[in-house]
């Protein structure tokens, strides 16, 4: 492994601060004591206290939390089920299936939001219901699944055909060998299938924007909404909570990771 | 685990999610508001050729400049250590997780009149406009899709073999000669695939020009003007938007193999 030249080191630091700017002004700004985005007035907490306080954020925190840990669920049970059916589809079939369901990832985000704004209004003229929770959750299952498909996927065509067949000469029926075997071997893929549609729910605008009607709102809908006014520190103070909770969970899960491949390694 | 019927619920979901949908925008385009067929909706998409040419061209320049960036990011992450390589790309994605809208209002503060940048630059006697011009639209587009290029872009490159470099090199290859021959040729289908990742959204975004751009507008804040106002037009618009996408993976498609993006 060669090491890296000083002007390699010098580029990539300019590109890692070239990607933090922006995140730097959100910190910033959460321990400014100043409302205001251009004065900076002296260390405050104060915004921390604050979030907890603001009735419409918590509750907007808490409708991403429950969308995203909802569509997650869904969209990885249906997408490791749909995979697993798909991976029996040969040739053409199984082609449209994949195009067809890889169709929300390569649409502009604003275009599934549109047309399932169409959809969700056209339903609702005719069993008379508003856009709201419900309509988001689908519209997130809807553009999460993909996502599933593609991480699961790829593990079934790894996983060695005979051992679900070992697993039933040995006495399983069809449901112990899956559940038993076949899941394990697929579990890095569901899980990180779950995660990923855990994530994208999470901070997804677009398609929120288009399908969450007058009622409902999520935290990325509250800090669109507050883009019109000034500045809003107390965004910026849940922000970067949220940020230092994730970054956490990346690092510890990242150095478990390294500690689990040193170890077998050895 | 056999059987096929697994697949058949999201069959179903797709066709009433994602299909019925888009047959939905479809139909919207060639109806009036009382459901009669027109063109008119079709005509008036027309009248906003020009933004549709601006978006086009903001993610072209943009998908460029990610690429330029990206391409030596990458090459340098793949020849570091794998424990290295790892903490590198998690480093990249982190700021992915920061909402889309705070980093641009972030950037629309930094960029602003009397902002940190502003404050720096007139102190050292630079007076320009840093917010507010096509320049600030592009510097947004890429920062918000460079993790986009570099991700594909660093999986072609650390799968390539390293014994091949070095037979390039005992062939006796200089290293313009070992980047033109092996390692360009064997990034192709990462090229393509970020090509992809950054340009279809950077087309079709909104806000981000009418945050950095001074209110300009780019065929996503179109879109979602009629959103409200006339959701016959914004079909029509957004038809267009997806015949333009279509046709731009179906070029890019032919210089590599989809399969290898790596989401």
């Amino acid at each position: 492994m060669k090491k890296l030249h000083l002007p390699s080191k010098l580029y990539m630091l300019l590109i890692f601060m070239f990607l933090y700017a922006p995140i730097t002004v959100f910190v910033v700004l959460s321990f400014n004591d100043a409302n205001s985005a251009t004065n900076l007035d002296g260390f405050t907490f104060r915004w921390y206290g604050e979030v907890f306080r603001d009735r419409m954020l918590m509750q907007s925190l808490r409708n991403s939390l429950l969308i995203a840990s909802l569509s997650a669920l869904f969209s990885t049970i249906l997408g490791t089920v749909a995979s697993i059916g798909m991976y029996n589809f040969r040739g053409a079939p199984r082609r449209i299936f994949q195009t067809v369901s890889n169709i929300p990832i390569i649409n502009p985000e604003i275009v599934t939001g549109f047309s399932l704004m169409l959809f969700f209004t056209f339903l609702g003229t005719i069993f008379n219901f508003e856009m709201g929770f419900i309509t988001v959750l689908l519209a997130h299952i809807g553009f999460c699944t993909p996502y599933v498909i593609l991480s699961v996927s790829p593990k079934l065509r790894q996983m060695d055909k005979h051992i679900y067949e070992a697993a039933l000469d040995l006495g399983c029926n069809q449901w112990q060998a899956f559940f038993k075997v076949v899941l394990f071997e697929l579990l890095p893929g569901i899980i990180s299938g779950f995660l990923i549609s855990f994530t994208y729910s999470l901070d997804d605008f677009v398609i929120s924007y288009f399908t969450c009607g007058p009622q409902f709102q999520t935290m990325p809908i509250v800090i669109y909404n507050s883009l019109r006014r000034p500045v809003y520190p107390k965004i910026s103070a849940l922000s970067t909570m949220l940020f230092v909770v994730i970054i956490t969970v990346l690092l510890v899960t990242n150095i478990r990771d390294l500690r689990a491949s040193k170890s077998d390694k050895k | 685990m056999k059987s096929k019927k697994l697949a058949l619920p999201y069959a179903v979901w797709m066709a009433v999610f994602t299909l019925v949908p888009l047959v939905l925008i479809i139909t919207n385009s060639f109806q009036d508001k009382s459901g009669n067929f027109t063109l008119s909706n079709i005509s008036k998409a027309w009248e906003y050729r020009e933004v549709f040419l601006y978006s086009l061209e903001i993610a072209f320049v943009s998908t460029l400049i990610c690429l330029l960036l990206a391409y030596p990011m990458s090459y340098m992450i793949s020849r570091m250590s794998e424990k290295a390589q790892s903490i590198i790309i998690m480093l990249i994605t982190v700021p992915m997780w920061m909402n889309f809208l705070l980093r641009l209002l972030g950037w629309v503060i930094l960029l602003s009149d009397g902002g940190p940048i502003d404050t720096v630059l007139s102190f050292v006697g630079i007076n320009v406009k840093l917010k507010d011009n096509d320049g600030a639209v592009i510097l947004g587009m890429v920062y918000e899709y460079l993790p986009f290029m570099i991700m594909p872009l660093h999986t072609v490159m650390s799968k390539i073999d390293k014994n091949l470099i070095e037979a390039a090199q005992d062939l006796g290859s200089n290293s313009f000669k070992v980047f033109s021959k092996v390692v360009f040729p064997l990034s192709i289908p990462g090229i393509v695939s970020g090509i992809t990742m950054v340009f279809v959204p950077s087309a079709s975004t909104f806000l981000v020009a009418q945050y950095l751009g001074g209110n300009k507008k780019m065929i996503g804040d179109i879109i979602e003007e009629t959103f409200r106002s006339n959701q016959n037009v914004g079909s029509a618009l957004a038809l267009c938007l997806m015949i333009i996408i279509l046709i731009f993976i179906v070029i890019t498609n032919q210089f590599g193999d989809e399969e290898a993006v790596g989401v």
